[in-house]
């Protein structure tokens, strides 16, 4: 079986201060750290899994700057055969639609039964680039995947909806499956894998090496701007014990101790 | 001027909310930009569906056929194209759940027609269509403009717009599937219900809910003292049942359990929408997290700005020394 994952290299924002830079358009980076997407984490894993259930090739795709580089090292330490970096500086802005062009101009001449992609990215919260990469390349996709089986070249997926609930579907390959988190354990890459990695050639691919034909933009951003605030929550200052205390006779007041 | 289209949203017999608000928010477009509103329901033995929608827009356009009892995005898309092009309406709204997620980018895409997910308002001046969004775990927006067309496609968070509240007459015009078989590469085989835990959170008067600031498994029996000694639940956001500390049933969400307790208290949570919208009609939201600008101090009463392992043994000790 041979598998291409698109993976994305973001940061990390979840648990860290955003602020918006000078330009009004991007944000400041210095303080943040910057890994794989955590959806695309799963998706990596999910290939690898897949890979050595059947065996195959897997190849790991990203779209970004030349420190992409050591998040593809992490995608080969961790089980993928090779890397493709297309260098994301050859394009200026991008948007869920221009990146899958890009990505469909890439993969066209790779082998694959399966494509993986995370279901979200944690940066622009699109959720578009599986979708529409699979559109373009014509082969079927699910979303929010959070399990798989493949039996008789089709895949048996559980899509996750909402409230608890999951659709069970049955697609034939080749198609694309764009997972969700927590479909299973992504592991870690060992040392030695790390090092061995460090030494594997990394194919990078610019604007020179993709036909210009239809890579446009859907939108363009205009601004980026803080939320506005509704009811926003009273603030208790003070010391932890006279915080503790305030909170205690909330908790108290509202007859729940 | 061209009309709106929306498409109803529904799941084993049900209309879903999103659809209300999908609706509301499109006769609010066609007001001001004074045409109207379509609703498109594909659906399966509809009559009770379209009772549902008549007040909610001035067309149902209505196609009734075995096909579309359940939602495959597939037959969907080969449907809404047909339906598309031939009454070419200016914007066509979408809900963003799992069913929008897997349909408009491949059909938008398929009709090479600007689109964008996930949004939360709309604004059209000047004949242009800019949409607000949120980026970066939903701690900033944007605004984005649509490349020009005369067509686009949107799909819209939930709870964004409050639905209902409308009183129009809507003429119901019925068409034939443009599809007439599943397509064979997608089948839809089966839905699966939520396994039953040993606790039911929506039942609880007190939930701790708990997110990534946690940070690691070992920290967890400070949280369970601290629940125990208030006399609450653990429940939590998605990262923690995907690192495997709590089952999947006491996940608080869009994706998993929506909670009204009297008190819920966010311990490290950052407030993704996904998180907020399965908790926030709780009577009182206390939140601890580090980042001053987490958006769950939106929708909290109290907000504590600090590490939560600072405060949450501090605060077991208070309630106890109180229950004594």
């Amino acid at each position: 079986m041979d598998i291409i994952v698109c993976i994305k290299r973001v940061a990390q924002t979840a648990e860290a201060e955003v602020k918006i830079d000078s330009s009004g358009k991007d944000i400041i980076k210095d303080h943040l750290t910057f890994d794989l997407n955590e959806s695309d984490t799963y998706a990596l894993e999910e290939a690898i899994l897949l890979k050595e259930k059947f065996s195959g090739t897997l190849t790991a795709v990203s779209l970004g700057a030349a420190e992409t580089d050591d998040t593809l090292r992490i995608a080969l330490a961790k089980g993928a055969d090779s890397a493709i970096r297309i260098k994301a500086e050859d394009f200026g802005e991008l948007d869920g639609y221009k990146t899958a062009a890009i990505l469909k101009e890439v993969i066209k001449d790779l082998k694959y039964d399966v494509i993986f992609t995370g279901c979200i990215a944690t940066d622009d919260y699109y959720s578009q680039v599986g979708v529409i990469l699979a559109e373009l390349a014509g082969i079927p996709h699910a979303t929010l995947v959070t399990k798989m089986e493949f039996v008789d070249n089709k895949a048996h997926v559980h899509r996750e909806l909402e409230g608890g609930l999951l659709e069970h579907l049955e697609i034939n390959l080749p198609a694309l499956f764009a997972v969700q988190t927590g479909i299973n354990e992504p592991r870690y890459a060992s040392l030695i894998a790390i090092r061995r990695a460090a030494k594997k050639e990394i194919k990078v691919v610019g604007r020179d090496e993709i036909s210009a034909e239809k890579i446009t933009l859907n939108s363009n951003l205009e601004e980026l701007f803080i939320p506005p605030v509704g009811k926003r929550a009273e603030i208790l200052s003070g010391s932890m014990d006279e915080i503790s205390t305030k909170l205690t006779g909330i908790i108290k007041e509202k007859g729940l101790l | 001027m061209a009309e709106i289209f929306a498409l109803v949203e529904h799941r084993q017999g049900v209309i879903r909310d999103i659809t209300y608000e999908l609706l509301a928010r499109g006769r609010k477009l066609v007001e001001q930009q004074s045409t109207k509103l379509t609703a498109v329901l594909l659906g399966y033995n509809t009559e009770g569906l379209i009772e549902k929608l008549k007040t909610e827009a001035h067309r149902l356009l209505v196609i009734d056929n075995e096909l579309f009892e359940k939602f495959n995005s597939e037959t969907y898309q080969i449907a809404l194209s047909e339906i598309v092009k031939n009454y070419n309406p200016m914007l066509t709204l979408i809900a963003h759940t799992a069913c929008g997620m897997d349909l408009c980018p491949a059909l938008a895409s398929q009709m090479d027609m600007p689109f964008t997910t996930d949004c939360l308002d709309i604004e059209i001046a000047d004949n242009k269509l800019k949409v607000i969004r949120q980026v970066y775990d939903g701690k900033l927006n944007t605004r984005v403009l649509l490349r020009d067309n005369p067509s686009y496609m949107l799909t819209l968070r939930s709870g964004c717009f409050p639905g209902g509240g409308s009183n129009l007459s809507a003429e119901v015009e019925k068409i034939e599937s443009p599809v007439k078989d599943e397509p064979d590469y997608r089948k839809f085989i089966e839905y699966i219900e939520a396994a039953i835990g040993e606790i039911d959170i929506t039942k609880a008067d007190i939930i701790i809910g708990i997110g990534r600031g946690v940070r690691e498994k070992a920290n967890m029996s400070i949280i369970e003292d601290f629940a125990d000694a208030i006399g609450g639940v653990l429940a939590c956001s998605r990262p923690v049942v995907d690192a495997g500390w709590l089952p999947k049933d006491r996940q608080v969400g869009s994706s998993g359990k929506t909670v009204k307790p009297k008190l819920y208290i966010a311990l490290g949570i950052s407030g993704a929408f996904q998180h907020i919208t399965g908790m926030k009609n709780s009577d009182l939201i206390i939140a601890v997290n580090k980042d001053p600008n987490a958006p769950i101090f939106n929708e909290a009463d109290y907000g504590i700005v600090d590490d939560l392992f600072k405060l949450v043994p501090l605060l077991k000790n208070k309630i106890m020394e109180m229950k004594q």
